[in-house]
């Protein structure tokens, strides 16, 4: 590991003073990614910024009635807060879904956003990756690729963003705060992460220096009746091979409103746009929801391994809204 | 002049402060073991994967080699060798010792520094990804052996001693009244 200095900052504008000042440092959050990075050469850091004592740690409700989620709330208090559960709590089973008790006690709301990809060719600095090394090529596409996209990718690069959290925020609406050295600003989930295009090693929105400094859910009360479900080759502490964030409300027999973000099938969490207007005002049957899926997977481009994800997604919508459907009809 | 790449810290661990000059790569894992003399925490994967490096910090589990040495300072450290009082053993090392929860032994320092902070954990109502009904007014979850396997699921055991891991666990449950880990997690206000 390269050596580097470290400054805990005690305030926002201090950290991203120190940050604006030194392109060569990086944020220090729960450091449950980024210190694994470093020991593998793959993130290369001359200084740390700990940003883990910053006043930014409480959940709020917002006035129109949402929810402020400050950067440095960590996984466990995220999932365990009452609101969480009470008003989001596909996003509190998100976050359950992801890692394990230690991890998540460690964790940030802002450094979820910003993990890597556990791709495993990511992770190897001995072999090309666009992501990792731009322009050295994807040794994912004619390699490994069992738990790669199906969405959204590029030629460039089939890697896919591996948080649960960020799937249920995309199902949300999610805005993304952060503060520069210039000022603040937002960003909504949606635009967070930049297309992959040939520009695979650029991922989000964010100017260089940001630092995140909340998540804010808008007002939703479709998301008080709304579920995460995981699929992963083990039943605890494995990363998703597909997963789905959903979100139902029917009255008078037709969906009202819905949501619903795919997570392991794209280099972001993937909302499904598509799914979602096929399924406006119609019927809640088992019959729509596979149509709504299939809609939303036409785009799909499957590679020789992952092809699975295709049926995986569809059953897990039609499974997750026909629970939902018979949950809020009841 | 180049930015310091070492700093010297003071750890609180156990209840006992240490001053030591650490490099800022250090982890707090090794620096518990190769500079603090306190191998009772041991070093299983080193990537965060396996849990065998599990200690409490500020009462909260977490794995020692993925947290900087450095950005330990000014918190509360509990390993296992602070888990005991004094020849008395914590009524979940009682328990796996009871119920045989382990074989070689090298994860259990972790598994039972987790344990600690599962019943923490549950005690303060935190769901799981095992809870059918994660409503805060279901309160708790009965500690089934899904509920347990589930918030030990970050702690391996290579030699495959889960079953009685999770009896150790359910009787340690049983026989602990209270705040196992010291009472420092919290329920998060409304």
């Amino acid at each position: 590991m390269r050596e580097f200095s470290y400054q805990r900052a005690t305030d926002v504008d201090g950290a991203v003073a120190l940050l604006d000042a030194d392109p060569d440092a990086r944020y220090l959050g729960g450091g449950t990614n980024l210190v694994d990075l470093m020991r593998t050469g793959v993130e290369r850091p001359g200084r740390l910024v700990d940003v883990r004592e910053l006043p930014l740690d409480s959940i709020e409700s917002t006035d129109d009635g949402g929810l402020r989620i400050g950067a440095t709330v960590t996984n466990s208090e995220l999932a365990a807060h009452p609101q969480v559960r009470r008003r989001y709590p596909a996003l509190a089973q998100a976050v359950l879904a992801g890692a394990s008790g230690q991890l998540r006690n460690m964790a940030t709301v802002g450094g979820n956003l910003l993990q890597r990809t556990r791709c495993a060719y990511f992770t190897d600095t001995s072999l090309p990756c666009n992501k990792r090394a731009p322009g050295t090529g994807c040794s994912a596409a004619t390699g490994e690729h069992r738990n790669h996209a199906i969405l959204g990718a590029s030629a460039h690069c089939v890697a896919v963003h591996p948080s649960d959290m960020g799937v249920a925020l995309a199902a949300f609406d999610a805005v993304v705060s952060y503060e520069t050295a210039e000022g603040s600003g937002q960003v909504a989930l949606a635009d967070f992460y930049l297309p992959v295009g040939d520009t695979p090693h650029r991922e989000t929105a964010l100017p260089p220096g940001a630092l995140i400094t909340a998540v804010t859910l808008p007002p939703a009360p479709v998301a008080a009746h709304s579920r995460y479900r995981k699929v992963r080759e083990r039943a605890s502490y494995a990363f998703a091979i597909g997963s789905a964030a959903a979100a139902l409300e029917v009255a008078d027999g037709v969906v009202r409103e819905v949501r619903l973000a795919f997570g392991a099938v794209a280099s972001r969490p993937w909302r499904a746009g598509t799914a979602e207007r096929v399924l406006s005002g119609r019927p809640p049957v088992a019959s729509v929801f596979a149509e709504a899926a299939d809609a939303e997977l036409a785009a799909a481009q499957v590679l020789e391994q992952n092809a699975y994800k295709v049926p995986l997604i569809r059953n897990l919508v039609v499974a997750l809204l026909t629970e939902l459907a018979e949950e809020t009809t009841r | 002049m180049a930015p310091a790449t070492a700093s010297a810290i003071t750890l609180t661990i156990n209840g006992e402060h240490h001053t030591l000059t650490v490099d800022h790569r250090t982890s707090l894992l090794d620096a518990l073991r190769e500079r603090l003399d306190l191998t009772g925490t041991k070093k299983g994967c080193d990537q965060g994967q396996c849990g065998a490096c599990t200690v409490l910090v500020d009462g909260r589990r977490i794995v020692s080699c993925l947290q900087l040495a450095v950005a330990a300072e000014g918190r509360a450290v509990t390993t296992i060798e602070g888990v005991a009082d004094g020849e008395g053993l914590h009524p979940v090392q009682q328990a796996f010792l009871d119920l045989d929860g382990f074989q070689c032994g090298y994860c259990t320092p972790g598994q039972i520094c987790s344990a600690l902070a599962v019943l923490d954990e549950h005690a303060a109502g935190w769901p799981s990804a095992a809870t059918d009904d994660i409503r805060p007014e279901a309160g708790p979850p009965e500690l089934t052996p899904e509920e347990i396997g589930e918030r030990m699921s970050g702690n391996l055991c290579r030699c495959g001693a889960y079953v009685s891991i999770v009896q150790a666990v359910a009787r340690a449950a049983e026989n602990t009244t209270g705040s196992a880990a010291g009472g420092t997690t919290k329920e998060p206000a409304a």
